[in-house]
């Protein structure tokens, strides 16, 4: 093993094979964290609507996680970025695969943020209907309505509840993330092959990547860890150890 | 006291894979052959007419075709006639470390001969010449290398095309915004659908590529030579009777004139899946490197400076 690849000068665009490492890292947590905030977005509306009561809004909230939840991610990077274009209207086309900055980037952002989100959207869901129903009740008879049940009962516990599962999709995200190298994302996966195939290294440059990896994720865990013992509701469910 | 659980499990995980590693591909390639009877040949989806896949998915080409020959060789030598053949699947990016890890004995497919690539692996004698030029499509103008000037350009990772092409960008500091691409195919459908203005590429594969698009008059192929790129079969470095016995077989072809009959099939016929005709007739190069085998590499960033 030598790790003194890293230091080496990189074949092209000046610098040494740690500049690429590092901006692997930079498009890694852009792709994840840009998309965390869609599928953290998206999801919760979608996760609520799915407990509504009217019909009209749950049966599209359900179409939307059953579809986003059911296709492959590979296959639904692809559709963002090779088919999309070519069925909304040309001129849109056209921007979308010349003139957009950064056109992989942004597909990659929206594809995973839109996949994660249904994921989202179950655990929203869950956490929700997990709440006894008879603290609706009780919310509905002190005269709040539908949406104030939500703002001021439901969603304060349920989003608490669920904490632990959304930890482990916001780790998948970063993880997923290395799905955008297929369509030309220089994510950490992306350079690390890029690296081994400069410089033949793999082992060194793939033992790196992998500790990368773990490093962001146990950052992650212990963030999430940290938020969940801070909005502890002292003696409620699953708090009390 | 969890990220000590953590810490032991990784310690754990490396050490395991530090076991694993030297196991693999330590003894000659014949012998591993006869061990386990079976030949791994690495082949390409879309280096037509090299190594492809036809319309039932089988690997098809004028390097598998070679390939083959040497298998027979080796069932000879071996004195095993049922040998069995295995096709596996290799990209650009990874036909290197999958033959160094010895998942493959050998690849017949569109691999440059260069001198850093040497350092990893042995090549047989050349069997094509080519170099690299870029497909364009006719309506975008572009001529040569400096109208590359902004625009995009999409690259199949790995592949010596890719060095020569950004070498020349960083010397002539054109600002290419470059995509990589992980086969040849994929590369092209990002000029087809105008995700990138130019792919740079072998130019008898940017022929073969054209030849099998929708509309081939859409596209040109421009540029001068911007590296010279000799294909040879890889195969393991330092196995000498392995590639004894190669050289041997592709040289046997040379001297005996099979070599023409194999060549007119896949470059002067009509070729599945579409039956088009290349219509490439052998190249003075190549010409010269039937009659004087060699297997001498390239330097990988062809006419600029690595």
């Amino acid at each position: 093993m030598d790790f003194s690849v890293f230091l080496q000068p990189a074949f092209s665009g000046g610098g040494i094979y740690l500049d690429w490492v590092l901006s692997g890292i930079k498009w890694t947590l852009l792709v994840s964290i840009l998309a965390w905030i869609i599928a953290f977005t998206v999801g919760s509306v979608v996760g609520v609507l799915r407990t509504t009561r009217l019909a009209a809004l749950r049966a599209p909230a359900t179409v939307y996680v059953e579809v986003f939840r059911n296709i492959p991610l590979l296959v639904q990077m692809f559709i963002w970025y090779f088919v999309l274009p070519e069925i909304v209207p040309e001129g849109l086309g056209d921007w979308m695969k010349g003139r957009m900055p950064m056109p992989e980037f942004w597909n990659a952002v929206l594809c995973l943020g839109f996949y994660t989100a249904s994921r989202v959207a179950e655990q929203v869901r869950s956490g929700i209907q997990s709440i006894p129903v008879g603290q609706t009740y009780a919310g509905l008879a002190m005269g709040l309505t539908g949406p104030q049940v939500y703002r001021h009962v439901l969603l304060p516990m349920g989003y608490r509840i669920v904490i632990p599962p959304l930890t482990s999709e916001f780790l998948t995200i970063f993880k997923n993330s290395s799905v955008a190298l297929t369509i030309g994302v220089l994510e950490l996966t992306a350079q690390a092959r890029q690296i081994s195939e400069y410089t033949f290294r793999t082992f060194e440059v793939f033992t790196v990547a992998t500790v990368v990896y773990v490093l962001i994720t146990l950052a992650v865990t212990v963030a999430m860890r940290a938020l969940e013992n801070r909005v502890r509701v002292p003696g409620y469910m699953g708090s009390g150890k | 006291m969890k990220t000590t659980r953590i810490l032991t499990g990784l310690a754990a995980g490396a050490a395991l894979i530090a076991l694993a590693m030297p196991a693999t591909a330590q003894e000659g390639t014949l012998k591993k052959i006869k061990d386990t009877g079976v030949v791994k040949i690495g082949n390409r989806d879309a280096s037509i007419p090299f190594s492809y896949l036809d319309d039932k998915q089988r690997p098809i080409g004028y390097g598998v075709d070679i390939c083959l020959k040497i298998v027979d060789a080796i069932k000879a030598e071996l004195k095993m006639p049922k040998l069995k053949v295995e096709f596996v699947p290799v990209t650009s990016q990874t036909r290197i470390p999958i033959l160094a890890g010895g998942n493959i004995d050998i690849e017949c497919g569109s691999t440059t001969n260069s001198v850093e690539r040497q350092k990893q692996v042995a090549f047989a004698p050349t069997y094509f010449m080519t170099g690299t030029k870029i497909i364009v499509k006719k309506s975008s103008k572009i001529k040569g290398y400096d109208d590359l000037k902004g625009k995009t350009v999409v690259f199949t990772a790995g592949t010596t095309n890719e060095r020569a092409m950004k070498a020349y960008n960083d010397e002539k500091k054109l600002g290419i915004n470059f995509i990589p691409s992980k086969d040849h195919a994929e590369s092209f459908l990002a000029v087809e659908t105008g995700r990138a203005a130019a792919f740079p590429m072998d130019d008898i594969l940017l022929y073969s590529l054209r030849a099998s698009a929708k509309k081939p008059a859409d596209y040109e192929v421009v540029g001068e030579f911007l590296s010279d790129d000799p294909y040879g079969i890889m195969m393991r470095k330092d196995d000498p009777a392995f590639k004894k016995l190669v050289d041997k077989t592709v040289i046997g072809l040379y001297k005996s004139g099979q070599i023409n009959k194999i060549y007119a099939k896949w470059f002067q016929s009509k070729i599945p899946p579409k039956n088009i005709n290349l219509g490439f007739p052998m190249s003075a190069a190549l010409k010269e490197l039937v009659k004087n085998p060699n297997d001498k590499g390239v330097e990988a960033c062809g006419k600029m400076k690595c």
